[in-house]
Parts: C-alpha cells; structure tokens; sequence
C-alpha cells in the first residue's frame, strides 16, 4: 500500500447496499444456529460470573456484581460478532470464495464492496448486542429506557471494529493470522475495558493505555445508557468512536484495494 | 460502428516484472478476438486491464469508447467478466447466484427473474435452478459463470481460459454456447492456450509470449502464411542434410528436439521425395495448425514447460 492511496478520494455508490443485502441474504440461511451460539457464549460468562463470582462480590459502586457486568457484555458481544465478521467472515469472501473479485467486475467499486462488508459487521454489532440487551432486559437487569439508545452506539462501535477486522484482513496471508488479532488485540482489550470490574484500581499510566483503546469507550456508553447515569462524559465516549471511523476508514480500503487491484 | 477495444502501447507491470510489454491490438463489433499464448504470456493480465480489475502501468486503453482510467463503472456496466478462477458464491444457490448479481447492475427484480430464467434455460441449467453452486459439476459452473456474465446482457463479454479444466465433452457444450452467443451479436474475447479452441472460436487472434503480440490475424490466414497446408514430421534431425535438396517442396523447418518438422503446400510430393532420397524412422503428414506457427515465431511449444517459461501467477 503506498500512502496516497490511504488519502484517495473513496469512490462510494449505492451500490454498497447491494453488497451488505447479499451478505443478508447469505445470512438468512444460518440466522438462527448462528445467534443461538453467539448468545449463549455471553450468557454463559454472565451467569458464571455474575452468580457465581458475585456471591462473594458484595457491591460494585452500589450495584450487585451482576448488574455492573451485565451491560458490559452487551458491549462485548457486540464486539466478537462483528469481529468474526470481519476477519474469518470477509477474508473468506476475499481470498477464498473470490467473491469480492466476481463483485468488482460489475459496476460496483471495491470502495463498495469493503463498505458493505463494513455496513453488515455493524449490523452484526447492532443485532447480537440488542440480544444480549434483549436478554439482560428480562433479567431485570436493565435500569433505564436510556437503553433504547444503546442499538446506535452499537451501530457505531461495530464500524469501528469492522475497520480494525477489515484492516487485519487486508493485511493477513492466511487465516492462522487471524489468532494474532484475537488474542493479541480483541481478548486483552475485552478484559481491560470495565467490562468485568471499575478502571479505577488501575495505576494511571495503565488507564491512560487503556483510554486509547476503543471497547473501554463503548462499555462506559453501554453501562451510563442501561443504568440511566446518563452525563455529558458520556459525548467524550462518543466521540471517541467516531473520531476513529472518520480518521480509519479508508485504510483497509486502501489496503484491500492494493490486494485485489493488481 | 467504433472499434469495441483499442489499446496503445499497453504496458503492465508488477514491480521489475513486466507482464505485458507495449502490445497495441483492437477489437471490432461483433467478432470473437483470441488472445493465444502459453501461461506467463500475459494473456490474463491484459484482459484484466480491459475488465478494469487491473490498473494499466502505461499507455492507453479504451474499450467501448470509454478510457478504462477514467469511466470503469461505465465500462462495466457494459461487459459480462468470466475470469479464469471460479469466483461463484458458493453461499447461495443457481438461481439465486444471477438474481444477486443482477442487483450489482441495479436490474429491476421482475426484469432479472425473467432474465434468470432465460439464461438458466440456454445453458442447460434449468433442472438445477435449487441446487447450492458446490453442488455442481465443473463444467455447469463455467457455463453458469458464463451465464452469470450475460446478466446484463453485455456488449462485450470476456471469458479468461473459459474451457481449461473442464472435459471434452463440457468443453464442446460451452463451445456451442459461444457460438450462439457470437451469431446473436455479442463481441467476444477469450484467452486460451488450446488451439484448437481458438481456432474454432475465433474470428481474429494474436499470438502472445512473454508479454507482447508475436503476430496477429485471422488463425486460417496465420497458419497459412507462416507454414503452408501442411507439416511433414520427420522422426530424426540426422535428416537436416536433406533440407537443400528439397527446395521448392518446402516452405521452411523447424527443429523440435530430435524431430525435423518440414512445411509444405503439398504434402504427398514431398513425403514422395523424402521416401526417394532418405529412409527415416518417422514420417507423419498432418495438417498445419496453430501450434506449428507458435512454434514457428517461438521455437517454443505452447504447452513447453522448460527451464525458461515464465513463472507468474498471470
């Protein structure tokens, strides 16, 4: 990838739409095996930890241990879906089905096709998180109608992981690299990002690193959004999500464009 | 009417590798216009340039009247893509692989349903209209990817090595089904290193190595003007003494490894005049062909696979 590719004007249709409707398309024949497994995951570390740690937790700032966990997971959740998505999902579709090389033969740009790939990873984000929120919700674990809210911070957040999937996709030469990327980045940041306990413990200079990261930001909107601590702060979050799409998008653009445009 | 492709010293290259070297060719309406040459010769990465997949490194192309650095969503909207890797979406079924990719093209539902159901008809495929794509047959795929190309009912389709892999008997269904193509009026272009494809698919070719055009018309003409009616296979090259006193008879040779190969108008004369003066341990008339004027321009095979061919993922 040369630089002046990373500032290119993107060449953007509609088009994009029709590549996020065929991944809906292929989608709707696994739906329902594929959010079964991708709730019970959550559910299972909610219940274990949440009953069986949180017995010994008495309170977390004034909330049972099971209500400060639980939105983080739908955070998280949101997370690993759209992550699976973007890494084994779209390099598939990539290096092996070629279908992103059968697409670019047509009208379509490559800009497209990446940005519909990016559209479904947020629809992803936005769908297995609402279930978890939907779950937690029965739980009575859900405080505020602020919650409502939460499916657009998911929208959000599930952009920005599917440019850093995307990115690792464009970057990697076979699917074992994809371990790299999880347990590397996805599987340090969903254990320092509050999903699990309060940040403030941490030695500063380790919130600092942390603030750089991006699950810490979402977790702290999901948990202000379900508890109803709804402030200012929370924009700072937002803020920070949106700033890195705007900043990233065009990277695994330009990246996958250097793979495929040979 | 204009030409469908003009190229001006088209160069592509990958880094020091330069793929294609300068080539200028054009392609008229309604003609099936070869590109023939062995792997590596640059076939792939030319048409990939006019499919607009590739970026050209220099000179110009403009197909369809449109430059392809400038108005590729326009020119691909015009032309039907069957690449040489099958690249059908294995996640849906037949029918449901020309519905998606009619989307791609903005067609109107009704209007591809109907589409669909033409094209599954002509290539035979009607019966397995339900079936997932990695159910198929290699052959049915690359007629379904033909298929999936004329969605759009293309001016131009481009088919890269549209019969390599598959058997005889697939080969000659996907034949036929060009041929029909070319007598209702769509401009073909195909790569191929089998020549008797190109020889029965093609209006005009050129012969490609090594990334530039060797030599280009008509094959008939081609074989005609560079070899004659016929070659004289000769099993050994001990007979090269005898080239002087066959002049007249011959029109050239070749040397391919031991053997002699000697062109000719007139075949029996000169299998009677070898016979007279020599006894060898191999004769074989046969008729000219392709190959023998690749051959000829190369003092190379076109399915050689020596030392000095060309490795790239072309």
């Amino acid at each position: 990838m040369q630089i002046k590719d990373f500032f290119r004007r993107p060449d953007i249709s509609w088009g994009m739409f029709r590549v996020f409707a065929r991944n809906l398309k292929v989608y709707q024949k696994t739906w329902k095996a594929s959010i079964m497994f991708n709730f019970l995951e959550p559910l299972l570390y909610l219940s274990a930890m949440g009953f069986g740690l949180g017995a010994y937790v008495s309170d977390i700032k004034g909330l049972s241990y099971l209500n400060y966990i639980a939105p983080g997971f739908v955070a998280s959740s949101a997370m690993w879906a759209v992550s699976y998505e973007s890494t084994y999902g779209s390099f598939l579709r990539m290096d092996y089905q070629k279908t992103y090389q059968a697409i670019i033969a047509t009208p379509l740009s490559i800009e497209d096709v990446v940005l519909g790939d990016m559209l479904y990873g947020a629809f992803k984000s936005v769908l297995y998180g609402s279930v978890i929120l939907l779950v937690i919700f029965t739980l009575g674990l859900v405080a505020s109608p602020w919650a409502l809210l939460l499916p657009v911070v998911l929208f959000f957040s599930g952009l920005l992981f599917a440019i850093m999937g995307l990115t690792w996709s464009g970057l990697a030469k076979t699917f074992d690299h994809f371990n790299y990327y999880f347990t590397l980045l996805l599987t340090p940041m969903f254990v320092y990002s509050g999903v699990f306990y309060p940040l403030e413990g941490m030695p500063d200079f380790v919130k600092e690193i942390i603030w750089f990261t991006p699950l810490v930001h979402v977790v702290n909107l999901a948990r202000g959004l379900v508890l109803g601590q709804v402030g200012s702060y929370l924009l700072v979050d937002l803020a920070w999500i949106i700033g890195f799409i705007i900043i990233f998008i065009n990277l695994p653009i330009a990246l996958i464009r250097h793979r495929l445009a040979r | 009417m204009d030409n469908v492709i003009e190229a001006r010293g088209l160069v592509k290259r990958f880094g020091d590798f330069t793929a294609v070297n300068g080539i200028n060719f054009i392609v008229r309406p309604r003609e099936c216009f070869g590109f023939l040459g062995p792997n590596g010769a640059g076939k792939t990465s030319t048409v990939k340039m006019i499919y607009c997949h590739s970026p050209v490194t220099d000179g110009s192309l403009k197909v369809l009247g449109m430059d392809v650095t400038k108005e590729a969503r326009a020119i691909k909207r015009r032309l039907g893509v069957v690449a040489q890797e099958d690249n059908l979406d294995p996640d849906l079924t037949v029918e449901q692989n020309l519905l998606v990719f009619s989307t791609y093209f903005g067609i109107p539902k009704s209007e591809a349903g109907e589409r669909t159901k033409e094209l599954l008809d002509f290539f035979g495929l009607k019966e397995k209209a339900h079936t997932q794509v990695d159910k198929l047959s290699g052959g049915m795929k690359r007629r379904l990817a033909i298929a999936r190309a004329l969605i759009n009912k293309p001016d131009l389709l481009i088919l890269d090595e549209p019969t390599t892999g598959l058997d005889p008997q697939a080969r000659h269904l996907v034949w036929q089904r060009l041929r029909k193509l070319k007598e209702q009026g769509v401009t073909l272009i195909l790569t191929t290193h089998y020549l008797d494809e190109a020889s029965q698919l093609c209006d005009r070719l050129v012969i490609m190595d090594r990334g530039q055009i060797l030599e280009q018309g008509e094959p008939k003409e081609l074989v005609a003007r560079h070899i004659g009616k016929e070659v004289l296979e000769l099993g050994s090259a001990v007979c090269h003494d005898l080239i002087p006193q066959l002049a007249g008879l011959t029109s050239g040779h070749q040397v391919v490894g031991e053997a002699l190969f000697l062109y000719t108008n007139d075949g029996q004369a000169l299998l009677r005049k070898v016979q007279e003066l020599r006894e060898t341990n191999r004769q074989y008339l046969r008729p000219a062909s392709l190959e023998d004027v690749f051959l000829k321009l190369t003092g190379r095979g076109l399915h050689h696979e020596g030392e000095n061919e060309v490795e790239h993922a072309d």
